[in-house]
C-alpha cells in the first residue's frame, strides 16, 4: 500500500484519513471478491452437475466469452461513476448514439466498392467520429456535473433523454444496417479460442483496475465517491476529477458501440435498452457501493461472469430467459441480505449512513 | 416540515410561467390549440402518466426512489384482465384484487428498502426485474383482448357539444386522474402522515428520532405507489382496449424525469402535487403544441431532455445561490 500513499504524495497529509478509508475499502473489496469467486464456482459446478454432457465445454465457454463483452464495457462504463459517488444513465443512449453516427458514415457515406486503403480509412474515419462523439458527451455531461452541483442522476436522466430523443429523431425509429465485412469479420475473430471481444473487455479491465487502484486520478475517484466536500477541502479539483470520470465512462460506451455494432451488424436507437438496469445490478453485485466511493473492478469482473453463468446454464437447460433476468434480480437482493447480516455482526463494516453526495439512500432508523 | 414557500415555491412559480409562456405562443402559432377538445385530449392522454407520477412524487418526497411502478402497472393491469375476461369475476372483486396486489409489490419494495439498507433505487432495480421477469414468464407475453364492457367501453361522465360541432368527453381516465391528484394533494399537505413523509425525506435521522416510524411511512409511501400503479394500469388496459404486459416497460426514468421536472427533488423532503401536475401539463403542452404546429413528432425526446437539462441547471443555480446567501448571513 507504500504505492498508494506515494500517488496522491502531492495533496499531502491531509488526506491521509480519506486514503485510510479508500485502503480499508480495498480490504473489504477482497472479501467481497473472494465471496463472488465461491458464488461463481458454485453455480459453474451445480450447471455441470446438472448438465455434464453439456455444460463443462469449450463451446459453452466461448459462447459465454463472446456474449459478455457488451455488458461488461457497459458495466464499466456504469460502474466508474457509481465509484465517484455518481451515476451515468445515459450510457446505453450514449453508445446507441456513437453507434448511430459509425453506422450512419459507414453506410451513407462510404461508397459501396470502397476497398483497400479507401475502406480501411473510411472505417478509421468513422471510429474517430463516434470516438470524437463520445468525448464531447462526455465532456457536456461531466461539466454539467462538475459546475451545476446538481446530482448526476438528474444531469444524465437529462442527457440520457436528449441523446435517446436526437437518436430517435435523426433515425426516425429506423435501424442502420449493412457494414464492411472487415468489421464482422474482426469481431467472430478468435485468439487461441478466445474471442477478441473478450480479450479487449480483459485488457479494458485491466486498465480500469490499474487506473483507479494505481493513478491519482483513481484514488481521488473513490475520494469524492466517499466524500466529495472533503476531498475538495483536502486541495483536489473534484470538478476536474467528475469531469475525467464522465469523460471515460463516455469512451467506454464508444467502445461498447463499436462492438455491439460489430456483433449485431446494425446500429439503432433502441438498442440493448434493457442493459442499462442491468448494468448498475451487475456493478453493484460486484461490490460497487451505490452511494460512492467503494468498488473494484474485480469483484464486477466476477460478477459478469456470474450473470452469464446463468444466463448460458439456463439457456442450455431450455430456462426461459425471463427467469434467468428474476434469477438476476434475486441473486444480487440475496447477496444484500448477506452483505447486511454480516454486517450487523460485531466488528463488521458498519452500515453507512447518508452523505452529502448520496441523496438517493433512506438511511433507516436504528443504525448498529 | 414545509415551509410556506413549498406549497407555491420557486419550482412552481417558474413552472407556472413557463406554461404560460409555451400556452401563449402555442396558441398563436396554431389556432386549434386553446380550443376545449384539444385541452381535453392533451389531458386525458396524459392521465396514466400524471396518476404515476403523483405516486411517485411521494416515494420521492419520502427520500427513496421506485422503478419498478412499471412492472407492478403491467402485472396488476394483467391479474385484473385475467380475473375479468378469463376468469369472468365481476368489476369490484377483479379491482380490489389488483389493488391489493400493487400495494403488495410495493411493500416489499419498503420492507427490502428497509431491512436491508440499501439505496432504493437498487433494491427497486432488483424487483423491478423480478416482477417483469415472472410476470413475461407466466403469461408468455400473451395480450389479453377480450376485456369486458365495463372495462373498456369509452364511459363519458359528461358531453358536450361545441359549436363546431366537436363533442367533448369527460371520460374515465381524467375523472380519475383528478380524484388522484386531489388525493395525493391532500394526503401529503393536509394529513399527519403526509407531514411524515416530508419529515421522513428532509432528514430521516431527525424524523426517527423524534419518534416517526420510518418503516410505516415507508410503507405508506411505496403501497401507495403501488395503489396507483394499479390505478395507472387499470385506466391504461382501458384506454386501448387490452393488457399487455410489456405496455408500461420503460416508462420508469420517463415518469421520474417527470415528477422532477415538476420540483420533486431527488433528496426527498421536498416538492408539491401542483409543481408535478404543472410539470407534467408542461410536456403534454409541449407534445401536443409541437405536433399542432406540424414538428416531426420524433422531435419530442429531444425537447423532453432539453426541457429537463435546462430545468436542472436553474435549479442547481438557484440552490448554489441560495445556499451562498445562507452562508454568508450566518457569517
Amino acid at each position: 500500500m507504500q504505492d498508494l500513499a506515494h500517488d496522491v504524495g502531492g495533496t499531502g497529509h491531509s488526506i491521509r484519513s480519506q486514503l485510510d478509508r479508500v485502503i480499508s475499502s480495498f480490504r473489504g473489496g477482497a472479501v467481497n471478491v473472494g465471496a463472488l469467486l465461491v458464488l461463481l464456482a458454485v453455480l459453474v459446478s451445480l450447471f455441470s452437475l446438472l448438465m455434464p454432457t453439456t455444460f463443462p465445454r469449450g463451446s459453452t465457454l466461448q459462447a459465454m466469452m463472446f456474449q459478455v463483452p457488451e455488458l461488461g464495457l457497459l458495466s464499466l462504463a456504469m460502474a466508474i461513476p457509481l465509484i465517484s459517488g455518481g451515476i451515468n444513465l445515459a450510457v446505453i443512449a450514449t453508445a446507441n448514439q456513437a453507434g448511430l453516427l459509425m453506422a450512419w458514415i459507414l453506410t451513407a457515406g462510404m461508397p459501396q466498392e470502397a476497398s483497400g486503403t479507401t475502406l480501411a480509412l473510411w472505417l478509421a474515419g468513422a471510429l474517430a467520429a463516434g470516438f470524437l462523439l463520445c468525448i464531447v458527451v462526455g465532456l457536456v455531461t461531466g461539466l454539467l456535473v462538475a459546475v451545476i452541483g446538481v446530482h448526476p442522476i438528474l444531469v444524465t436522466l437529462g442527457t440520457m433523454t436528449l441523446l435517446h430523443g436526437c437518436s430517435i429523431y435523426f433515425t426516425r425509429g429506423r435501424t442502420l444496417s449493412g457494414f464492411p465485412d472487415a468489421l464482422i469479420l474482426v469481431s467472430n475473430e478468435t485468439v487461441l479460442g478466445i474471442p477478441i471481444s473478450f480479450i479487449v473487455l480483459a485488457v479494458i479491465a485491466v486498465l480500469a483496475h490499474v487506473l483507479l487502484t494505481r493513478t491519482a486520478l483513481g484514488i481521488r475517484i473513490h475520494m469524492i465517491g466517499s466524500n466529495l466536500e472533503a476531498t475538495r477541502f483536502s486541495g483536489v479539483d473534484t470538478r476536474r476529477v467528475q469531469v475525467w470520470v464522465y469523460l471515460i465512462s463516455s469512451l467506454l460506451c464508444w467502445l461498447a458501440a463499436v462492438m455491439m455494432m460489430a456483433r449485431f451488424n446494425s446500429a439503432g436507437a433502441d438498442f440493448a435498452q434493457s442493459y442499462l438496469l442491468i448494468t448498475i445490478l451487475a456493478a453493484v453485485l460486484g461490490g460497487v457501493d451505490p452511494y460512492g466511493g467503494f468498488g473494484r473492478i474485480a469483484g464486477l469482473f466476477v460478477a459478469l461472469l456470474i450473470l452469464q453463468v446463468i444466463a448460458s446454464g439456463f439457456n442450455l437447460m431450455g430456462i426461459s430467459p425471463h427467469l434467468a433476468l428474476a434469477s438476476w434480480g434475486l441473486i444480487l437482493l440475496s447477496v444484500m441480505a448477506v452483505k447486511r447480516i454480516a454486517g450487523a455482526l460485531p466488528h463488521g463494516r458498519r452500515a453507512r449512513t447518508s452523505s452529502q453526495n448520496a441523496p438517493v439512500e433512506i438511511p433507516t432508523a436504528s443504525k448498529s | 416540515m414545509p415551509r410556506p414557500g413549498i406549497i407555491l415555491g420557486r419550482t412552481e412559480t417558474a413552472l407556472i410561467a413557463a406554461n404560460l409562456v409555451t400556452a401563449v405562443i402555442l396558441s398563436l402559432a396554431s389556432p386549434y390549440f386553446l380550443t376545449l377538445p384539444n385541452l381535453v385530449n392533451l389531458i386525458e392522454a396524459y392521465s396514466v402518466t400524471t396518476i404515476l407520477a403523483a405516486g411517485v412524487f411521494v416515494v420521492l418526497v419520502s427520500g427513496g426512489i421506485d422503478i419498478s411502478f412499471p412492472a407492478t402497472a403491467a402485472a396488476t393491469q394483467y391479474l385484473a384482465a385475467y380475473l375479468a375476461a378469463s376468469r369472468g369475476f365481476p368489476l369490484a372483486p377483479s379491482l380490489t384484487l389488483a389493488a391489493l396486489l400493487g400495494v403488495a409489490l410495493g411493500s416489499i419494495n419498503a420492507l427490502l428498502t428497509y431491512y436491508l439498507r440499501v439505496a432504493s433505487i437498487i433494491v427497486t432495480i432488483a424487483t423491478s426485474s423480478i416482477y417483469y421477469a415472472l410476470l413475461i414468464y407466466f403469461t408468455d407475453a400473451q395480450e389479453i383482448y377480450n376485456l369486458p364492457g365495463w372495462w373498456s367501453n369509452r364511459f363519458a361522465f359528461f358531453r358536450y357539444v361545441t359549436a363546431s360541432d366537436d363533442v367533448v368527453k369527460i371520460t374515465l381516465p381524467i375523472v380519475v386522474m383528478i380524484a388522484v391528484v386531489c388525493l395525493t394533494h391532500y394526503l401529503m399537505s393536509r394529513t399527519r402522515i403526509g407531514r411524515q413523509v416530508y419529515a421522513l425525506g428532509g432528514n430521516p435521522e431527525a424524523a426517527s428520532r423524534v419518534g416517526i416510524n420510518v418503516l410505516g411511512v415507508q410503507l405508506l409511501a411505496y403501497g401507495y405507489l403501488g395503489f396507483l400503479a394499479a390505478v395507472a394500469g387499470f385506466i391504461q388496459a382501458g384506454r386501448v382496449h387490452q393488457a399487455v404486459p410489456t405496455a408500461m416497460a420503460g416508462q420508469e426514468l420517463n415518469v421520474l424525469a417527470v415528477a422532477i421536472l415538476g420540483g420533486a427533488s431527488l433528496v426527498g423532503g421536498i416538492g408539491s402535487m401542483g409543481g408535478v401536475v404543472l410539470g407534467v401539463f408542461f410536456l403534454a403542452m409541449l407534445q401536443n403544441g409541437l405536433n399542432l404546429i406540424g414538428v416531426s413528432s420524433y422531435f419530442f425526446g429531444v425537447v423532453v431532455g432539453l426541457a429537463i437539462l435546462i430545468s436542472i441547471t436553474m435549479t442547481g443555480f438557484a440552490e448554489k445561490h441560495m445556499h451562498r446567501r445562507r452562508v454568508t448571513r450566518s457569517a
